[in-house]
C-alpha cells in the first residue's frame, strides 16, 4: 500500500462531511466534486430517460407496418434520443468526471474559477430541462438530432418543438464553453508543484484536449442556432434557397461542431481507460508520449474531417477526396491508443475487475465501431451506407460499446473515491456480461440491416422486405437484455452506496494523485501532498524505497527526477 | 405493401456497373477490417490470457515503451489506409466521373412524400416508378422540391441527395433486368419511412415500348361511372394538386395520374394499386399514410370508386 497519509475511516459518507449536508449545500455549492456529482447524477437522469425512449423505438421497429406509434410521435421520440443522449447524457458525463476528477489529479484545491463551475453546471441542467418543456408546449422536436434546414425552417416546422431544441442547446452550449475553458485554466494554471505537462496523468491530458475542442466547436453550433432562429422568426434568409439562401450552409456549420463533439465526448472515454489499464495491469501506460501526441493529433484533425456527413450532398471531387484522406489519417493516432492499451497490459499481471472488464470490452467493441468508422472515409462505401441502418450500428459501437462502456469501467474504478465505498463485484460481473450480450445483440445486427437497405429515421418498413423483419426483432429482444444490464447498474450503485465494503484511500493500489486523499476526499481534497517525479508519484512513493526491487520503474522515476 | 418478384434488396446484389464498382471495394475493405479486428481481438484475448493476475504474482517489469514498436504500429496503418485511399479515389472516379455538359436522361425529384420522374427527351412525366433500358449509360439528375431528400437504391450503388436549389448528378448503368427497390434515404419528415422507389430495368425495346404507351394521352372515358368519376376528379379538389394529360388538370404539386393503371402501388409503395385499395385511398389517404399531404376527401363510398374507376380505365 501506499502510505498511510491519512488514517480515516469512513462508516456513512454524508455524515463525514459535514459540509455535504442538506440540499441547500448542494444548490449553493462551488465545491467541485459537489458540482461534479450533480453533474453525473443529471447525466444518469437524462440517460435512463433516453433508454427509455430508446426502447419505445426498438418496439415500434420490431414487426413491419406496426402502428403502435404515429410516425410523427415517432420522428419525436428518435429526435429526442438523439438530442439527449449526446447533449443531456455525454456531455454532463464528461464535464461531471473532468470537474470531478481533475483538480483531484493535479493536486489542486478546486477548479480555477469555482463561480464559473457552478453556472456551467447549472446552465445546463436549465437548458436540459427546458429541452423537455417541449412535451407540454406544443410537441417536443422532430428534425432529428441534426434539425437540417429546409426541414426544420417555419415552413415544414411550424410547431414550437424546433424551437425549443434550438435554445435549448444554446444554452447548454453556453454552460459547455464556460466548463471548457474552466478545465483549460485549471490544467494549464494550478497543478501541483513538480507536475509538469509531460507529467499529468493521461486522463487530465485528454480532458484538456476535450475541453479546447469544447471551446473551439461549440460556437459553431450556437452560431447556427442563432442563424436557425433568426430564419425563422426574423425572416432572414441564411438557409432559404429561393432567396439565395443555402441549405448545404447549415449542414457545414453543424458538421464542422457535430464531428469535434463526436471527439469531445469520446476523447475523455480514451481518458478513462487510459487510467484504469495501467492500474489493473499493475504497468505503466506503455508508450505515453505517443499516446499524449496521437491526442494532440486527433484534436487538430477532428476539425478537419466534417465533409464526411455530407459525402452525398454532391460536392465536388476535390472537396470529398481530401476529407476522404483526412478521415482515413485520423484513424491512425486513433488507432495508436489501441495498440498502446493492448501493449500495457502485454506483460503485466491482469487483475479482471469489473471496471477491468469494462475496459477490455471497449478496446474491442470500440475497435468495431472504428472499422465501421472508417468505412464512411472510404467514399464509394459511404455513398451506399451513410443513412443507414449501418451508421446507427456504427454511432452505438462507438457511444455505447466505446464512450458509455469507458465510462462504466471508471465508475466502478473511481465509485470507492468518490462515496468511500467499494461497488458490489459480484453484481457488477453479472452486469457486465448481461451488458455485453445485451449491447452487442442489440447494435450488430444493425449492421446488416444497413447492408439490406433499411434507412435511418424510419418509422417502419414494409412487408416481405428480407431479414429486415427478423433482424428488426433479434435486436428488439435484446435491447431489453441490455436494457435489464442497466437495472443491475442502478442497483448495484444505490446497494452499495449503503452497502457496499468500506474502500479506505486507494482500493486498487493505484498511482495518481486521487487516490493520496481520502475516499471521499475532504471538501479540501488534500491535506498535503506527495512529490510528483514522474507521471505515478504514489508508485514512487513505494518503489523509491525499493519494497519489491522493481529497478526499472525506479531508474524511469530517478531519471525523470534529476 | 408486398412486391414478392422483386429483386433482394441488398448492397451486395448489385444491378449497375456502378453498384459493382463498389462491392469489389467493399471486399478489400472488409478484408482489411477483418485483419485489423482479428489482430485486436486476438492480441488481447491473448493478453488477457496469458498475463491474467495469479495469487503471488510478482510486480512486472515496467516497460515505458519502445520508440521502434511505436514507430512500426503508426507507419503500418498509416500505409495501409494510404492504400485504401488510393482505392477510394480510383472507384469515386470510376462511379462518379465528371459530368461536363452532359444533359440528364432522366429528372428525379424527392417531394415530401413522393418522387417525380421526368424524362427530359421526351417530356414524359412520371411518380413513384420509373422504367430504365438495361446496358444503357444513364445520368440521373437529383432535386428534391421542398425539402432534403436522398435517392437510393441499394442495388444500384450511390445513393445521392437531392437538395433545394442544388441539383446533384448521378450515373448509372443498369447490368441487370428486374424490379428493384429503394427509398428516401434523408429524413424528411413525417412519412420519410414510407417514400418508396421502384424501379424497373428492362430490355432497350421494351423501355421503348413503355415510354411510348406512357406518353399516350388516354381517351375520354366513354361508360358511366368513368364519366361521372371525371367530374368529380375535375370539379373537387382532385384537380388543384394533380394532372392527367389531354384533360384541364395540369397542377404539378402531387403526382401525376396520366396513366395511374400501369403503377404497382399506391401512395409510394403504400398499399398495392387494384381498383378497391384505390378508391379506399382516395377516401382517405391518411389511413393509410398519415402525415400525407393528400387530405381526407369527404367523399361517399359511390364517388370514391368512381373517381377510381375513372384513373384505373385511363388508357
Amino acid at each position: 500500500m501506499t502510505d498511510s497519509l491519512h488514517h480515516h475511516k469512513v462508516s456513512n459518507w454524508l455524515a463525514e462531511v459535514p459540509e455535504y449536508q442538506g440540499l441547500w449545500s448542494w444548490i449553493t455549492s462551488i465545491d467541485h466534486k459537489q458540482i461534479g456529482i450533480m453533474y453525473i447524477l443529471s447525466g444518469i437522469f437524462f440517460f435512463v430517460i433516453a433508454v427509455g425512449l430508446g426502447l419505445t423505438m426498438k418496439l415500434q421497429l420490431c414487426v413491419p407496418m406496426n402502428h403502435m406509434l404515429t410516425q410523427s410521435t415517432y420522428n419525436q421520440i428518435f429526435t429526442m434520443h438523439g438530442t439527449t443522449m449526446v447533449f443531456l447524457v455525454g456531455m454532463p458525463l464528461i464535464f461531471g468526471t473532468g470537474v470531478y476528477l481533475t483538480p483531484l489529479m493535479i493536486g489542486a484545491r478546486d477548479m480555477a474559477f469555482p463561480r464559473l463551475n457552478a453556472f456551467g453546471f447549472w446552465v445546463f441542467l436549465f437548458g436540459a430541462i427546458f429541452l423537455y418543456f417541449s412535451f407540454l408546449g406544443g410537441g417536443a422536436p422532430s428534425g432529428g438530432w441534426f434539425s437540417y434546414v429546409p426541414l426544420t425552417s417555419k415552413a415544414y416546422s411550424s410547431g414550437t418543438g424546433i424551437d425549443y431544441w434550438a435554445l435549448s442547446l444554446f444554452v447548454t452550449g453556453i454552460g459547455s464553453v464556460a466548463t471548457g475553458v474552466n478545465l483549460i485554466v485549471t490544467i494549464l494554471g494550478l497543478r501541483a508543484p513538480g507536475m509538469t505537462l509531460q507529467r499529468v496523468p493521461l486522463f487530465v491530458w485528454m480532458m484538456l484536449f476535450t475541453a479546447i475542442l469544447t471551446v473551439l466547436a461549440l460556437p459553431a453550433l450556437n452560431a447556427v442556432i442563432v442563424m436557425l432562429e433568426f430564419d425563422r422568426f426574423m425572416s432572414t434568409h441564411f438557409f432559404e434557397t429561393a432567396s439565395g439562401g443555402s441549405a448545404l450552409l447549415y449542414q457545414n456549420y453543424f458538421w464542422f461542431f457535430g464531428h469535434s463533439e463526436v471527439y469531445i465526448l469520446i476523447l475523455p472515454a480514451f481518458g478513462w481507460v487510459t487510467e484504469t489499464i495501467p492500474v489493473f495491469s499493475r504497468k505503466a501506460l506503455y508508450g505515453a508520449g505517443f499516446v499524449s501526441a496521437s491526442t494532440v493529433a486527433i484534436g487538430f484533425l477532428s476539425f478537419g474531417v466534417w465533409i464526411h456527413h455530407m459525402f452525398t450532398t454532391g460536392l465536388s471531387f476535390a472537396v470529398l477526396y481530401i476529407f476522404s484522406l483526412s478521415s482515413l489519417i485520423i484513424a491512425v493516432p486513433t488507432g495508436i491508443k489501441v495498440w498502446t492499451w493492448i501493449a500495457t497490459m502485454w506483460g503485466g499481471t491482469i487483475k479482471l475487475t469489473t471496471s477491468m472488464l469494462y475496459s477490455i470490452a471497449f478496446i474491442i467493441q470500440f475497435t468495431i465501431g472504428g472499422l465501421g468508422g472508417i468505412t464512411f472515409a472510404v467514399i464509394p462505401l459511404d455513398w451506399q451506407l451513410t443513412d443507414s441502418y449501418f451508421v446507427v450500428a456504427h454511432l452505438h459501437y462507438v457511444l455505447v460499446g466505446g464512450f458509455l462502456f469507458a465510462f462504466i469501467s471508471g465508475v466502478y474504478y473511481w465509485y470507492p473515491k468518490v462515496t468511500g465505498r467499494m461497488l458490489s463485484e459480484t453484481l457488477g460481473k453479472i452486469h457486465f456480461w448481461i451488458m455485453v450480450v445485451g449491447f452487442n445483440g442489440t447494435f450488430f445486427v444493425m449492421h446488416f440491416l444497413g447492408l439490406y437497405g433499411m434507412p435511418r429515421r424510419v418509422w417502419t418498413y414494409p412487408h416481405g422486405m428480407p431479414v429486415l423483419a427478423s433482424l428488426n426483432m433479434i435486436s428488439c429482444i435484446f435491447a431489453f437484455v441490455l436494457a435489464a444490464s442497466i437495472l443491475i447498474f442502478a442497483f448495484n450503485l444505490v446497494y452499495s452506496f449503503l452497502k457496499g465494503k468500506i474502500a479506505g484511500d486507494n482500493p486498487w493500489e493505484a498511482w495518481t494523485l486521487e487516490w493520496a486523499t481520502t475516499s471521499p476526499p475532504h471538501p479540501e481534497n488534500f491535506e498535503r501532498l506527495p512529490p510528483v517525479h514522474s507521471r505515478r508519484p504514489l508508485w514512487d512513493l513505494t518503489h523509491d524505497v525499493g519494497e519489491n526491487g522493481s529497478e526499472s520503474g525506479d531508474m524511469k522515476a530517478g531519471e525523470q527526477k534529476a | 405493401m408486398d412486391i414478392t418478384n422483386a429483386e433482394i434488396t441488398n448492397v451486395f446484389n448489385f444491378a449497375t456497373t456502378q453498384a459493382k464498382a463498389i462491392v469489389d471495394l467493399a471486399y478489400i475493405h472488409i478484408g482489411i477490417c477483418l485483419l485489423f479486428l482479428v489482430t485486436v481481438v486476438g492480441l488481447t484475448a491473448y493478453a488477457v490470457l496469458k498475463f491474467r493476475h495469479r495469487e503471488g504474482d510478482p510486480e512486472p517489469e515496467q516497460h515505458e515503451g519502445n520508440l521502434k514498436l511505436e514507430i512500426i504500429w503508426t507507419v503500418i496503418p498509416t500505409l495501409i489506409f494510404a492504400y485504401l485511399g488510393v482505392l477510394t479515389g480510383l472507384v469515386m472516379y470510376q462511379v462518379n466521373p465528371p459530368v461536363r455538359s452532359r444533359q440528364p436522361d432522366l429528372i428525379v425529384t424527392g417531394h415530401q412524400f413522393w418522387w417525380e420522374y421526368k424524362y427530359p427527351k421526351t417530356g414524359l412525366v412520371t411518380a413513384n416508378e420509373f422504367f430504365i433500358p438495361v446496358n444503357a449509360d444513364l445520368l440521373f439528375e437529383i432535386r428534391g422540391a421542398d425539402v432534403i431528400h436522398s435517392f437510393w437504391v441499394p442495388c444500384f450503388g450511390q445513393k445521392m441527395d437531392g437538395i433545394p436549389g442544388h441539383p446533384n448528378k448521378l450515373f448509372l448503368k443498369p447490368i441487370k433486368k428486374g424490379i428493384f427497390l429503394g427509398q428516401c434515404a434523408e429524413y424528411c419528415g413525417d412519412q420519410h419511412g414510407l417514400m418508396r422507389i421502384i424501379a424497373n430495368v428492362v430490355e432497350p425495346k421494351d423501355f421503348e415500348k413503355w415510354q411510348q404507351s406512357q406518353l399516350k394521352v388516354p381517351a375520354a372515358p366513354n361508360d358511366e361511372a368513368a364519366k361521372h368519376g371525371q367530374e368529380l376528379f375535375m370539379s373537387r379538389t382532385c384537380v388543384q394538386c394533380h394532372a392527367i394529360a389531354g384533360t384541364a388538370a395540369t397542377a404539378r404539386v402531387a403526382p401525376d395520374l396520366t396513366h395511374l393503371a400501369d403503377r404497382k402501388s399506391i401512395g409510394a409503395g403504400v398499399i398495392a394499386n387494384n381498383l378497391e385499395n384505390l378508391s379506399q385511398w382516395i377516401k382517405d389517404p391518411q389511413k393509410f399514410k398519415p402525415g400525407c399531404y393528400m387530405p381526407k376527401m369527404m367523399l361517399t363510398e359511390r364517388e370514391a370508386h368512381d373517381i377510381a374507376y375513372y384513373l384505373e380505365n385511363l388508357k
